[in-house]
């Protein structure tokens, strides 16, 4: 296995807020990587600095053995091989489903429109979607609308996908929908980042799970280890909460 | 003046009593409203715009008045001329409107471009729109269409009516560009970030992502700073010259005849343009408003 992420003592901050304090990650190719922990903690900047959405403030980004941060780096490039899937979709809401999966294809990889509408039609067929392709997002629910998002980020063929709390803002009966992609996405082997507070599908999915805390990864281990005897006492604390709530 | 008492509050009706015959009941009773209401406004109707005729027509000299600005016989003369000339007018609003539209979109990105790389694009946007909309647009009409000539470059054309027509593009483009600007602004970052995520970039994203969205929203706006520069197309009598213009021939009618009904003649063709137009935004505002209603995000 090799190295897909690595990530060097980062630092961001917005204004007085230092959000992540020197954190660091090591992802190795096809890992299923959960980040739990509580709002605030800092997992969907961790998300957004991997896909340079936000700069940094130091430390450094490796992907594939290569620094993504730093003067010198082509973003659309990294973006292209780094897909992310926001929490609220962000769907195109004046495209057609297929046309928000055939854009970038066809504007970023420079794919024939004929062969990026065949590839598009393809996922739709895969994650169960045919038959909405002319739809606009609107006419959706919103775990058709996730699952198209995520067929979005996938039709750029990236090396690795974020995940973004990505059922948090659904119904929960919309929830499995999204969840079973995302268990497809495993087995075949995609590696993910997966920020999420479905403890249960952490537990299920994940080779890795991370408590982030104040901007750090206070504790990481197996799901097993994680779940069952966490070492640090926030670790137990957040998982007590969780539990608690009836999340787990 | 002294404080009302507070309304009593509404009494909440009895679930268990709202039978049947209840429900009936309130159903006549509000056609019964509903039927008052029409009599209502038809009446107050009647009473304002009569009573408006009465005070205008018993006037002291509503006879002379009659006869200046309300002459049948004068408009029977003057208004196939006057509409004639007032082809102008609409050939005019066809060839700048695109222009303005074109114009002011890039006024409006190049205002919306972020980092210190586009500042100066920026602060020339900025300069612009504050410039041509704080200038009101007859005397900037009049600025350019006598002055430009004046100035006799070589090259350069020296009809009154084209430079009155850049200056009215220009004046436009300036509110227009700040309709479109509200546009853009209106679409969410989190669309910029879905796009920027995908590996498009800043132009691809506000190309295929911002743009269409933003004009999308601004189209009913837009539609009414349109039917102002189909009004304000009248502006250019003053330089229309040999080209002419509704207004400028009404003026002229005006001037031989001694009498003001041809320029009524001038405010029937642009309302014969103008209402409907007027119509179809107000249809269009509606629509757009029930679709935000109904939750939809354009």
């Amino acid at each position: 296995m090799s190295l897909a992420i690595r990530v060097d003592a980062i630092q961001k901050r917005f204004g007085d807020a230092e959000v992540l304090r020197g954190l660091s990650l090591d992802v190795e190719e096809h890992e299923v990587i959960c980040l739990i922990g509580a709002s605030g903690s800092g997992k969907s900047t961790l998300l957004r600095c991997l896909n340079l959405l936000e700069p940094i403030g130091a430390g450094q980004i490796f992907m594939f053995g290569q620094k993504v941060t730093g003067s010198g780096v082509d973003e659309n490039d990294v973006r292209r091989r780094v897909g992310i899937v926001f929490q609220s979709f962000n769907l195109f809401p004046h495209m057609t489903v297929l046309r928000n999966i055939t854009l970038a294809p066809q504007e970023v990889l420079g794919t024939s429109k004929g062969q990026a509408v065949e590839e598009a039609r393809a996922l739709l067929d895969r994650f169960g979607l045919a038959d909405r392709a002319d739809e606009y997002p609107d006419r959706l629910s919103g775990g058709q609308q996730q699952r198209v998002a995520i067929m979005r980020a996938l039709a750029m063929n990236p090396d690795i996908m974020l995940l973004d709390e990505v059922t948090s803002a659904l119904d929960p009966e919309l929830v499995a929908e999204v969840l079973d992609v995302i268990r497809e996405l495993a087995a075949g082997g995609m590696t993910m980042l997966i920020a999420t507070h479905e403890m249960g599908f952490a537990r299920d999915i994940a080779t890795r799970v991370c408590f982030l805390d104040e901007g750090v990864i206070l504790e990481e281990g197996s799901p097993d280890q994680m779940f069952t005897s966490p070492q640090q006492e926030r670790t137990k604390q957040f998982l007590q909460r969780i539990v608690a709530a009836g999340r787990m | 003046m002294s404080l009302a008492p507070p309304p009593e509050p509404p009494v909440a009706p009895d679930p268990s009593a709202s039978n049947r015959s209840n429900r009936s009941k309130l159903v006549g009773s509000l056609r019964a409203e509903g039927r008052r209401g029409v009599f209502v406004a038809v009446l107050s109707t009647v009473v304002v715009i009569g009573g408006l005729i009465a005070i205008v027509i018993n006037s002291p000299n509503w006879l002379t008045f009659k006869e200046s600005f309300f002459s049948v016989q004068e408009f029977k003369e003057s208004f196939p001329d006057i509409a004639h000339h007032f082809v102008h007018n609409i050939e005019i609003f066809l060839v700048l409107e695109p222009l303005i539209l074109a114009f002011a979109l890039l006024l409006a990105i190049m205002r919306s471009l972020k980092g210190p790389v586009f500042f100066p694009l920026r602060v020339l946007a900025i300069i612009y729109i504050d410039f041509f909309r704080g200038i009101p647009t007859l005397l900037l009409v009049y600025l350019f269409g006598f002055g430009i000539p004046a100035l006799q470059i070589p090259g350069v054309p020296i009809s009154g009516i084209f430079w009155g027509s850049v200056a009215l593009s220009l004046s436009y483009s300036a509110y227009v560009a700040e309709v479109y600007r509200a546009g853009i602004e209106s679409v969410h970052s989190s669309q910029t970030a879905a796009a920027r995520s995908l590996g498009l970039t800043r132009w691809q994203t506000l190309r295929f992502v911002v743009v269409p969205q933003a004009v999308r929203r601004v189209v009913p706006p837009l539609m009414n700073d349109f039917i102002s520069l189909q009004k304000d197309t009248a502006l250019l009598s003053i330089v229309a010259g040999q080209f002419g213009e509704a207004f400028q021939q009404g003026q002229i009618w005006k001037a031989s005849h001694f009498n003001f009904t041809p320029i009524l003649g001038v405010a029937l063709c642009f309302l014969v343009i103008t209402v409907p137009m007027t119509r179809f935004t107000d249809h269009m505002l509606e629509r757009q408003r029930r679709r935000r209603m109904a939750g939809a995000v354009l």
